[in-house]
């Protein structure tokens, strides 16, 4: 234990420092190419540069590679290529719109390197009723595992700073959950994907200066399942990603297909005179996890992040009883 | 309504840990035999099928869940 606070302290100072530094010459990067989008919640025609998936796959591969320089684990060459694809799938993403059924598809691919370093236990660990061995049941859960909480996240990306704000609080919950159950090693690898989500907070809050893109958020979902997995806290990690499954959950059960966002003609939220969000009447407009919060009446776009960081806590609570519980059974 | 998102969150919770439950029951001490070699590849067959079929009555009772909840906004 004490052998790792050196790597812990040094990847977690390399994760938050690359971001930090790196994401202002990549907004002005960005700016400089005019890749920039329509912040659709703002009064003006205000412009926001993106992606800043760069930025965050930076800072994860250098503070994972100085882990494994460290440690020698083949779970953090695992992370580090399946995030690596995930950044890929979301920049292509980025440039070019691809079908509904392209990130699944793609992200499930992603998963390949998991199984091809053996970087998992086949044992599905339940809190309370201990575990259940599912050899070839759990190779499937790998495969769907990261398209799951890749566009999970992604799916959350609809205000400032929601995406990287919950995944600060999702992923050190995770951490925290990792800790308990004493799966040391793998708690210290998943500290830099809460280190990396703060640094890119600062940028991404309300006003955010730059999005993250489907190459930021495919790239931060993605390394939150494959530690999931690799730390054999799958049903932890679900339970601290709760709002956003809701989220997922609302929006597939009221669509009933996968679709990509962009396609979906009805909106679910709009706006008020004084640029508030409101809820719509629209009745081909998916159900979302904002359109519920705003149906109590209108908010502001930070109160709404406000409430789903709120969420967010709750559900890292409910995670970190649960990683409790996973030491008692019946 | 902030109060039924806290607490379908924690009703999606209770779901898991009773499918947990659930799934450890059934699916942990579930064996074949009489297939020879085939034990092993059939027991994980059914397996599947038994932990599919358990998610998808997951999904049904958040379904109605959600339906029971959140009534009066869906229905808007």
């Amino acid at each position: 234990m004490i052998e790792l606070i050196l790597p812990a302290i040094v990847s977690c100072i390399t994760a938050f420092f690359i971001v930090f530094l790196m994401t202002p010459p990549l907004i002005k990067f960005l700016k400089k190419r005019d890749l920039t989008v329509k912040d659709v919640n703002k009064k003006n025609n205000v412009m926001v540069v993106r992606p800043g998936g760069p930025s965050i796959i930076v800072g994860i591969i250098v503070s994972e590679i100085i882990l494994y320089a460290f440690l020698q684990l083949n779970e953090i060459l695992a992370i580090i290529i399946t995030t690596s694809a995930a950044f890929v799938i979301g920049y292509i993403d980025d440039r070019k719109v691809m079908g509904g059924w392209f990130k699944p598809v793609a992200l499930a691919l992603a998963a390949t390197p998991i199984i091809a370093f053996g970087a998992y236990n086949s044992d599905l660990a339940f809190p309370l009723f201990e575990t259940v061995h599912i050899p070839i049941l759990y190779l499937a859960l790998i495969v769907f595992m990261i398209p799951i909480t890749g566009n999970t996240i992604n799916s959350i990306d609809v205000l400032n700073g929601v995406a990287s704000g919950f995944m600060v609080i999702a992923s050190f919950s995770l951490s925290i959950c990792l800790f308990i159950v004493q799966n040391y090693e793998i708690a210290i690898v998943s500290l830099p994907l809460g280190f990396v989500s703060l640094a890119f907070y600062k940028y991404h809050k309300i006003p955010s200066k730059i999005f993250p893109g489907d190459s930021g958020a495919l790239t931060l979902g993605a390394m939150y399942g494959a530690i999931a997995i690799v730390g054999g806290v799958e049903i932890i990690a679900a339970v601290a990603l709760l709002p956003a499954v809701l989220n997922s959950f609302l929006f597939l059960s009221s669509i009933k297909r996968i679709v990509e966002h962009r396609q979906i003609k009805g909106k679910p939220v709009e706006h008020t005179e004084n640029f508030l969000l409101k809820a719509t009447d629209d009745k081909t407009a998916p159900v979302t996890l904002v359109r519920l919060i705003l149906a109590g009446g209108p908010l502001s776009e930070k109160q709404v992040g406000f409430v789903i960081f709120k969420l967010a806590i709750f559900s890292g609570i409910l995670a970190i009883i649960t990683a409790f519980l996973m030491g008692v059974s019946f | 309504m902030k109060s039924g998102l806290f607490g379908f969150l924690f009703g999606m919770w209770i779901l898991i840990l009773v499918g947990g439950g659930i799934i450890v029951t059934i699916l942990g001490p579930f064996s074949v035999s009489g297939f020879g070699e085939l034990d092993w590849f059939i027991g994980s067959v059914i397996k599947a099928v038994i932990a599919i079929s358990l998610v998808v009555l997951w999904i049904f009772i958040l379904s109605k869940l959600k339906n029971w909840i959140f009534r009066k906004e869906i229905k808007s």
